[in-house]
Parts: structure tokens; sequence; C-alpha cells
């Protein structure tokens, strides 16, 4: 083997290694550390499993924002995160963001506990009101209650019963 | 008027820019020296035309004229000055305009200091310049023209968002677009060296400051961008790992690659192939983040309202330049044959694996970023990727990374030996493991912030040390000085970027036993967090230009002596109906105290406090940095950008 080729070997395992390197490294950490996005439809129709972690989002629904002292005297907030189908109760520890209302798009990351409540170690904030997290937005209009193509989200109080069977939100 | 001369003036821009894609080109193809002198006067030309359309887009700001569409949807008469001005690249339209002028700016700058370039080779870097800026001059006048008026016009704007009303953000986007478009100017240099079929060292010398110039504002204008992050989101935190933040750091990490391996063009007249394809890949990475930012695919905190068919028309421009460079790479790059030889240990060794690991750390970063909108496209599934797997990915690529920066700097060009440098270095050596050691068990520090601390003063003193070895202050101090002064700028600016990096490593690290705490308190009452006693003694009204705000003072004391008093605001812009919270920062260089003000209820404020250690070096160490790089700018080789005289030997 020539010098010239045996550094070009050379050059070329390190480039493996260094590929090989980041892609074994990609792999292992996704595995554990991907977070999926579920609407409250989703969740209560096929139940994530174990203690993952996931986002769950949806509208805020009108007129569930309890604003509390939780057990440790922190501010504690309790609501209802509502696809227009289903409805989910979150509750966070925390303060929520200047742009959190009711009848706004909100995504949650927290886990789901064995009563089916939603314990949210953050709340996500955007930075401009108009704006609709897209997840939420695919989310509604998988439940069937407003295809975003159509215009704006329909006002807060139509989301409030989270209905079953009507389809009143739309 | 003053609007349709500036869309006038931009539709002036985009025909001299096709001229000056084509006749400096061509005429370089066919060896025509009239043809390749148009280059400079189409370039400036480019430049005046930019510039008039960009001051007359400020004019309409500055006089809030709200027959033009971009000005009432992004700002209102009652903001300060300063903010009528930064409203004007606060937003979509302005913003693709300051990167054109930045753009045109820097061709400009090719044409005026290139006056040693080769003429075929500045004619062939200006054209490819041209090439960039009618793709997104054609962009902004089909797509997002600011000049667009509106009728009737509405009494007064809708106001700017008001977290962006602020100096920091004033600065950062352009910081970061002089860092963006600088890659520019590399990756027409790179183009123009595969057309022309030749990379030189004469041509390392001319990328070099270029990417050295993009990579020093590129790392002010994220440091800009986290610093604000932090004191204006008011979440404590300093980098979130978020898309928008990926996409200024994917350019940033494979222009530090390119920095490096320009180095081994210029010194060596090695590397070449790798250097042409970096230079390539860190425009295609800039391109990829306006992509990112401006398109919207992908879910971000900083994801403001979006037009999808901007979005594909960035990405056409993405694949067109990206795709033909690629395709000149392919067709041209077997010329550009190696001619320096090195041994694997060595400092063209030690910049590879620079490279190497850079390199793997943009693609773990790329992967992360980039897989939930894959994942969407084929799967349909909606994922994120957080923080924790960036930390945990990148951590195992950057400490190597970390620890070979002092040696590598330490090694000699074409053969080295590891043993030799590490004992010049075994003092650094000691002192970064006695600090490391002394922060675990003496401070009591767990133990990833412990190895952090301990990897930051490895790298400061080993930059230290090298920097004492290259003046040979211990083997004959008494002519140290003299050397010192001696010693290249650009010796000097190296051990001092590798020092900043160590000062934000520091930084971060301290972070890393930041604590915080979330307490409603009343007017009166206080709390303890980190050995501080906090106090609120009042919520008062507070009045400012344009907001209204909730003002909360919190005396802050440690063992009865007042460390500071605190003054978190809430403010209330009444135009754009917005809250945003204003978080009050105490620094002392070694801590921060921060506390923010949350909601009120029955009488009590909600606070959020942290106290941050060390937390003001994350931006002073890239500030560091970025002198570093700026030092390094002013070596004079690189300002005559004249050949070295043959035999002379200076240090990188």
């Amino acid at each position: 083997m020539t010098h010239k080729k045996r550094r070009r070997l050379m050059v070329l395992l390190l480039a493996g290694l260094g590929l090989g390197t980041a892609t074994a490294l990609t792999l292992t950490a996704f595995q554990d550390n991907i977070v999926f996005f579920f609407s409250p439809s989703d969740v209560l129709a096929n139940r994530p499993a174990g203690e993952r972690a996931f986002r769950l989002g949806g509208l805020v629904e009108a007129g569930s924002v309890e604003r509390g002292t939780g057990t440790d005297g922190r501010p504690a907030a309790t609501f209802r995160v509502t696809d227009g189908a289903q409805a989910i109760t979150v509750t966070y520890t925390g303060v929520l963001p200047d742009l959190f209302r009711e009848g706004q798009g909100v995504v949650t990351l927290g886990r789901l506990l064995p009563d089916n409540t939603f314990r949210a170690s953050e709340v996500l904030a955007r930075h401009d009101e108009t704006y609709m997290p897209p997840e939420v937005a695919d989310a509604l209009r998988r439940a069937g209650h407003w295809n975003p193509a159509q215009g704006a989200a329909p006002p807060a109080e139509t989301w409030n019963t989270a209905p079953r069977d009507g389809r009143s939100g739309g | 008027m003053i609007p349709e001369l500036g869309h006038f003036a931009l539709a002036l821009a985009c025909v001299l820019a096709v001229a000056q894609s084509v006749l400096p080109i061509v005429g370089a193809a066919r060896r025509d020296v009239r043809w390749m002198a148009t280059a400079g006067p189409l370039a400036a030309g480019t430049l005046v035309s930019v510039a008039v359309a960009f001051g007359c887009l400020l004019w309409a700001f500055a006089v809030n004229d709200t027959t033009v569409s971009n000005v009432v949807q992004n700002s209102h008469s009652a903001k300060p000055l300063i903010y009528k001005f930064s409203g004007a690249w606060g937003n979509h339209e302005g913003s693709m305009v300051l990167w054109v002028l930045i753009l045109a700016l820097c061709g400009a700058a090719v044409a005026g200091f290139g006056r040693d370039l080769p003429t075929a080779l500045k004619a062939r870097v200006i054209g490819v310049l041209g090439w960039v800026a009618s793709g997104f001059l054609l962009f902004i006048i089909l797509t997002s023209n600011p000049f667009d008026r509106i009728w009737p016009p509405p009494p007064d704007g809708q106001g700017l968002n008001p977290v962006l009303q602020d100096i920091g953000l004033a600065l950062h986007p352009p910081m970061l677009y002089l860092g963006y478009v600088g890659y520019a100017v590399t990756f027409a240099f790179a183009v123009a060296a595969l057309l022309e079929g030749r990379v030189d060292a004469a041509w390392g010398r001319w990328v070099r400051p270029w990417s050295l110039m993009a990579w020093s504002f590129l790392t002010l204008g994220i440091a800009l961008g986290s610093w604000w992050a932090y004191y204006e989101l008011g979440w404590g935190g300093y980098w979130f790992w978020d898309p928008v933040e990926n996409a200024s750091l994917l350019p940033w990490l494979v222009g530090t690659a390119l920095l490096h391996s320009a180095i081994v063009v210029e010194k060596r007249d090695a590397l070449k192939i790798w250097t042409v394809l970096l230079a390539i890949m860190a425009f295609a990475m800039s391109l990829l983040g306006t992509f990112l930012v401006r398109s919207g695919v992908l879910n971000s905190v900083h994801a403001f309202a979006n037009d999808p068919t901007r979005g594909v028309f960035i990405l056409a421009l993405l694949m067109i330049y990206v795709a033909g460079a690629f395709a000149i790479f392919a067709w041209r790059a077997h010329r550009l044959a190696p001619t320096g030889i090195f041994a694997p240990i060595s400092r063209e060794g030690a910049l590879v694996l620079n490279n190497l690991l850079l390199c793997s750390i943009a693609a773990v970063v790329l992967a992360g970023t980039l897989w939930p909108m894959f994942a969407d496209i084929l799967t349909g599934a909606k994922i994120s990727v957080g923080p924790p797997f960036f930390n945990l990915a990148t951590a195992p690529l950057a400490i190597p990374l970390v620890l070979a920066m002092p040696i590598g700097a330490m090694l000699p060009w074409k053969r080295g030996d590891v043993w030799a440098a590490l004992q010049r270095l075994w003092w650094a050596a000691c002192i970064a493991l006695a600090i490391g050691f002394l922060m675990l068990v003496a401070a009591g520090l767990p133990v990833w912030p412990a190895i952090g601390i301990g990897m930051a003063a490895w790298l400061i003193v080993g930059a230290l040390a090298d920097v004492a070895d290259r003046i040979a202050l211990f083997r004959r101090p008494a002519q140290a000085w003299q050397r010192a002064k001696g010693l290249p700028r650009a010796s000097w600016g190296g051990a001092i970027a590798h020092a900043g990096m160590g000062v934000t490593i520091a930084g971060i690290a301290g972070m890393g036993v930041a604590t915080d705490t979330l307490i409603a308190l009343k007017p009166g009452e206080s709390t303890r967090l980190a050995g501080y006693e906090w106090r609120l003694d009042s919520i008062a009204d507070a009045q400012g230009p344009n907001f209204t705000s909730r003002l909360a003072t919190i005396t802050v004391s440690r063992n009865g002596a007042v460390v500071t008093v605190l003054a978190p605001e809430r403010r209330t812009f009444p135009v754009d109906r917005q809250t945003t919270t204003e978080a009050a920062i105490h620094t002392n260089a070694m801590r921060d105290l921060y506390a923010v003000l949350g909601e009120e209820r029955d009488g009590a404020g909600v606070l959020r406090l942290h106290h941050n250690p060390l937390a003001p070096w994350i931006w002073f160490g890239s500030v560091i940095m970025a002198l570093g790089g700026g030092l390094s700018l002013s070596d004079r080789r690189m300002r005559v950008a004249a050949p070295a005289p043959k035999g002379a030997t200076s240090p990188a």
C-alpha cells in the first residue's frame, strides 16, 4: 500500500468513525427522548403506555381555569384542554405564560396520572396571540370541529361543553 | 411617493444583480477583460439600489406611513423612534431587505477591497454573489414586497409585538445576518474556485478573513439572541434547543469547522476539497436557517405568523444554490489535487479532528431539528425533540473536542508528537484537574457542573500555556515581552477565542447549579433562596411610553445587608393587547439574581426567583470569542492579503 493510499484510508476510517458515532448517538438519544404529541381524543382512545412524558394540546376550555395554591404553597392552576370532542383536566404548578387565555390554543408537556388527569410540567408560551400551534390546529381538524383553512377558530364559548355527539363547535 | 421609490429601487437592484450574475462570469470564461471589469460597478450599483430601498423603508417606518401595509402591521405612532427603526427589520419583509442589503454590502466590499485578487477570480466571486442576490431580490419582489400599499389607510398601525421592542432584538437580526451573509461570500469563493479549477494558498488567505468575519458576527448574533431570551422571555433559561436557535447554531458549527480548515489550506495547501465542501455546507446551513425561520415548517417558540408560499420559494432557492454548487463540485472537484502531505498526529491532523467532531455535532443537531418534520411527513406522527436529546447526543462529541482544543493548538505542522505537546501543557492539565476536583469536593458541586468547570479551566489555562509557549515566557523570560509584541495577531486571536469558549463553558456549567423558587408573596413578606433574603416591598402601577405596568419592588439582602433592589415588571401594551414580563436582573459578574413577577391574586404577587451562578459568563465568553475573531481579522497578513514571503513561518 502506498503512503497516499494509506492516508486516504485513514481519513475514510476516521470520517466513518465520526459519522458512525454521530448516528449511534442520535439513535440512542432518540429512543428515550422523542416526545409525542396527543390530543385529548387520542389520549382517551389510546392511553399512552407507562409513565412516559408526552405533549397534550388543544384549546383551553372557557370557564375551566381555576387558579389556586398548591399543597407546597406554590401557585398552581387547573384547566381543561379540549379538542371539541374530548377534554382532559390539566394540573400545573407554576406561572402560566402571559399569553395563556381561555379559548386559546395551548401545548402542555407532562405525564398522565392514573385518574386520567394530566400533570403538566410545562405550559408552552407563544410570542403571538393570534398564533395557533400547528399540532393543535391539526388535532382540532381531526376531531372534526374546525377546519383551519376556513378561517379563525370559533369563539371560546362554543368549546365549552365538549359534547360527545354534537358538532356544535364547528 | 417614497415607498414607490423604494419599490422601484428594489426592482432596479434585481436587474443589476441579474447583470452582475451573468456579465462577469461570462467575461471570466471568455477571458474578456472589459466584461470582467463590469463586476465592480455592478456590485456597487446593486448596493446603492438596495441601500436606497432600505432607506425608503426606514423612512416609511420613521414617519409612520400608514398607507404601507408593512408599517400598519408592525408599527405604531406611539412607539419610541429606535423601535420604529428596528421594527423595519423586525418583520419578515424588512428583514429580507436587510439580508439583501448586507449581501450587497459584502459584494461591494469584495469589489472594493479585492484589488489584489486575480481579476478572473474576483469577477467570478462577484458573479456568484450576484446569483444569490438576484434570487433573494426576486423572492422579496414576488412574495414579500415590503412596500405594499393599503387603501384606505387605517388611522394608525397595529404595533410591533412587544417582546420585540427591545434593544437586544433590535441588534440581533443585523448581527446574525452579517454572519449568515458572510458565509455567502465564502460560498461564492468556493464556487468561483471550482469554476476556476484552482484552490491555492492565496485562495485560503482570501477565504479566511471572510469566514472569520462571518464567524465573529454569527457568534455575537447567537449570543445576543440567547441573552435576549434570558432576560426578555423571563423563563430563566438561555438556550432551549429550539429549532430557530438550532438554525443559527448549525451554520456556526460548520462555519467554525470552515474557519479551521481554511487555515490548513492557507498554511499547508492541503484539505482543499474538504474546505470547498465546508464553504458550500456553511452557506447551505445559513439558507436552511433562513428557510426554517421564515417558512414555519417547524414548531418553535419563535414562530411568528408565516406564509407557506414563502417557505416553498426559499426551499426552491436552497435547492438551486446547494444542488447547483454540489453539481459544480462533483464536476470540478477532482481538479483540486492536494499537495501538502501531513502525518495524522500534527496540527493538520488536529484540525481534521476538530472538523470531524464539529461536523458530527452539526449532523446530530440537524437530525434532531429536522426529524419532527420528516416524522410528520412520513408517518404523520406529531413528535418533538427536546433538550434532553440534544444534551445527550452532543455532549459525547463536544467533550473530546474541548479536551483536544489546547493540545491541537500546541502541535506543530506536518508531524507532531502528542507527548511533547502534553509535556508543555502538563501544568495546565494539573490546574484544570485541581479546579475540577476542588469544585467537586470543596464547593460540593454535582459531577457534571464540576466537570464543566474543569474543562473550562483546561481551555483557559491551555490558551495561556499556548501563548506562554509561543513567547517563550519560561525559557527566555527576558525576551518574552519582545516576542509577545512580535507574535502575530492571528495567534493572539486564536488563543483568546479558545479562552472565550472556556469562559462560555464555565457559564454553562454554572447554570447547571442554578436554583429557583416559585412563591406567592404579599407585600412585606419574604422568602429565602440561595442564602439571600428576598423581601417583596410593594407592587405598584407605573407608566411607560407605550405601555402601563405593574412594578414589584423586591429588596434582596444577605446577612442583613441589602444587596440590591430588584424591580420586575409586567407590562401591558394597550395597542397590541399584550402583556410581557420584564425580568429584573442584578449581576455582580459571578452570579445573577433574577426575579420575575407573575400574576397577582388576593393581594399577593406570584414571584419566580432565580439564583444563576456564573450566568453572565455565557455571553461574556461569546464576546471574548468574537473579539478573538476580530483580532485575528486585524492581522497584517489578512489586511493586505499579500502572499507571505518565502520561508517566513508564522503560526496560525
